[in-house]
């Protein structure tokens, strides 16, 4: 049966691995060949790199990353993070990445989006959504880690992004993102009902119920999160199993 | 030696890169020449049916690869690759496929469950063939598609998939060219396997 996903997020900041990756097996938890073979190992379904390196030299420091990531695992992943152009992208692909993620840039260029599905496929453009709750059942997108609102309501542009030709929305909710409380589940519900495209649910994960919340109460097609699995809290395994017991279909 | 047939349409490292973990030689080529010798080859691909097939065209890739399998040479495709193997395909009306095999591509039509069918998803077994050696029904692997082949002969049909109500080709082959829909190079231990069994074939 069709396996909704689990997957591991990692944040790199100049080719390292940060914010606290703490495998007590990895001999260096900042490598992020070495973070990616320990997901590989655990059945991780993708993984998400996202490159929070504020510099110039972040494309070149990334596209090393994910040459040699491809050439360690064999899962897809995705890299996210600065993408501007079509250019970017095709380095990216290049390099052995499966999907790249693009946020402010296709918000201030949303024309982008299309020619980069044209070009590449639209299996490979993620378009990431970090929304914020600014009223009852409404939900605006904001840039730079949720400080500039961009003027858009978040269901609309998800559907806007969908007709564009995203392959699939990474959808962050900017007041659950770190809080341990779960996702917000109206939000990736609302989303994830008003468009084609699979939707990864993303921010607020602190247990394993909230993983089985976001796929059965969010109707998300894949999970996302980062530190419940980093820090050890959790396994993939348990986390599969744990929603395995509860009916939804993972892949063990 | 697998030669990998490079024709614009999409990420081949990460097939090379698997064939080298399997211990497999590989050439990227995207040289008609080059194909006259070859002796396995495989035909990756992602993107859009129509391009591709235009892509080999501009190329002069199609008949250099018709005549050396015409030779005997074994072709593995991988996904795009798969649907361009048949005669036709939905998605791009009136442009000829590879026609390797009878039948035809079309699109999965559903409002209940989400296009492209994008992720893991378990095989059933139909049929023996050397490429899914000590590959079990139940195995999962890693799907990204919205169209899938249809062959017009029951027995191309050596494993299947079942999505949005369909239960659809997601292997298909002769005796020496087969073609998945998923991604071996993606699919952890079941598609390496697969991938050892075409460099042994």
């Amino acid at each position: 049966m069709f396996a909704k996903r689990i997957i591991p997020c990692l944040d790199v900041c100049r080719g390292r691995v940060v914010k606290g990756v703490k495998f007590v097996s990895l001999k260096d938890a900042g490598d992020p060949v070495q973070c990616a073979r320990a997901y590989d190992r655990q059945k991780a379904d993708e993984l998400v790199f996202l490159d929070i390196t504020a510099s110039h030299e972040k494309r070149r420091t990334m596209i090393e990353i994910a040459e040699k990531v491809a050439a360690a695992i064999f899962i897809p992943f995705t890299v996210g993070g600065g993408i501007s152009s079509v250019t970017d992208i095709r380095e990216l692909l290049r390099a052995g990445c499966d999907k790249v993620s693009i946020n402010t840039a296709a918000i201030k260029n949303p024309k982008l989006i299309g020619e980069a599905s044209r070009h590449f496929g639209n299996q490979c453009i993620v378009v990431a959504i970090d929304a914020k709750r600014e009223g009852k059942n409404q939900w605006g997108v904001y840039t730079h880690g949720g400080r500039h609102p961009a003027g858009l309501d978040a269901v609309r542009w998800a559907k806007k992004v969908e007709k564009l030709g995203a392959g699939e929305i990474l959808l962050t909710s900017m007041d659950c993102d770190g809080t341990k409380n779960g996702y917000d589940l109206e939000l990736t519900r609302r989303i994830s009902e008003s468009v084609r495209i699979p939707v990864i649910a993303s921010g607020g994960v602190g247990n394993l119920r909230h993983l089985y919340d976001g796929f059965y109460l969010g109707q998300a097609d894949a999970c996302l999160a980062a530190s419940v699995f980093h820090f050890g809290e959790y396994t993939i395994p348990e986390a599969k199993a744990f929603l395995k017991a509860g009916g939804i279909s993972v892949r063990l | 030696m697998i030669t990998v047939i490079d024709y614009g349409m999409g990420n081949l490292r990460s097939v090379s890169k698997a064939i080298e973990h399997l211990g497999g030689r590989y050439s990227v080529t995207s040289k008609g020449s080059d194909l006259k010798n070859a002796s396995k080859l495989i035909l990756p691909g992602v993107g859009s049916f129509g391009d591709a097939m235009a892509e080999l065209g501009q190329r002069g890739l199609i008949k250099p690869l018709k005549d050396t399998l015409a030779k005997g040479a074994k072709l593995l495709g991988i996904c795009l690759g798969l649907q361009l193997f048949f005669e036709k395909s939905d998605e791009a009306p009136g442009v000829e496929g590879l026609g390797l095999l009878p039948g035809k591509v079309v699109r999965f039509r559903s409002s209940k469950v989400k296009i492209p069918h994008m992720g893991w998803n378990d095989i059933r077994l139909v049929r023996k063939h050397p490429l899914l050696e000590g590959i079990r029904s139940g195995d999962y692997f890693y799907f990204v598609h919205s169209f899938y082949g249809q062959p017009k002969v029951r027995k191309l049909t050596l494993a299947s998939c079942r999505y949005a109500g369909k239960e659809f080709a997601a292997v298909v082959g002769t005796d020496r060219i087969a073609a998945v829909q998923f991604h071996p190079e993606k699919s952890q231990d079941a598609g390496l396997r697969l991938l050892r069994n075409f460099i042994r074939w």
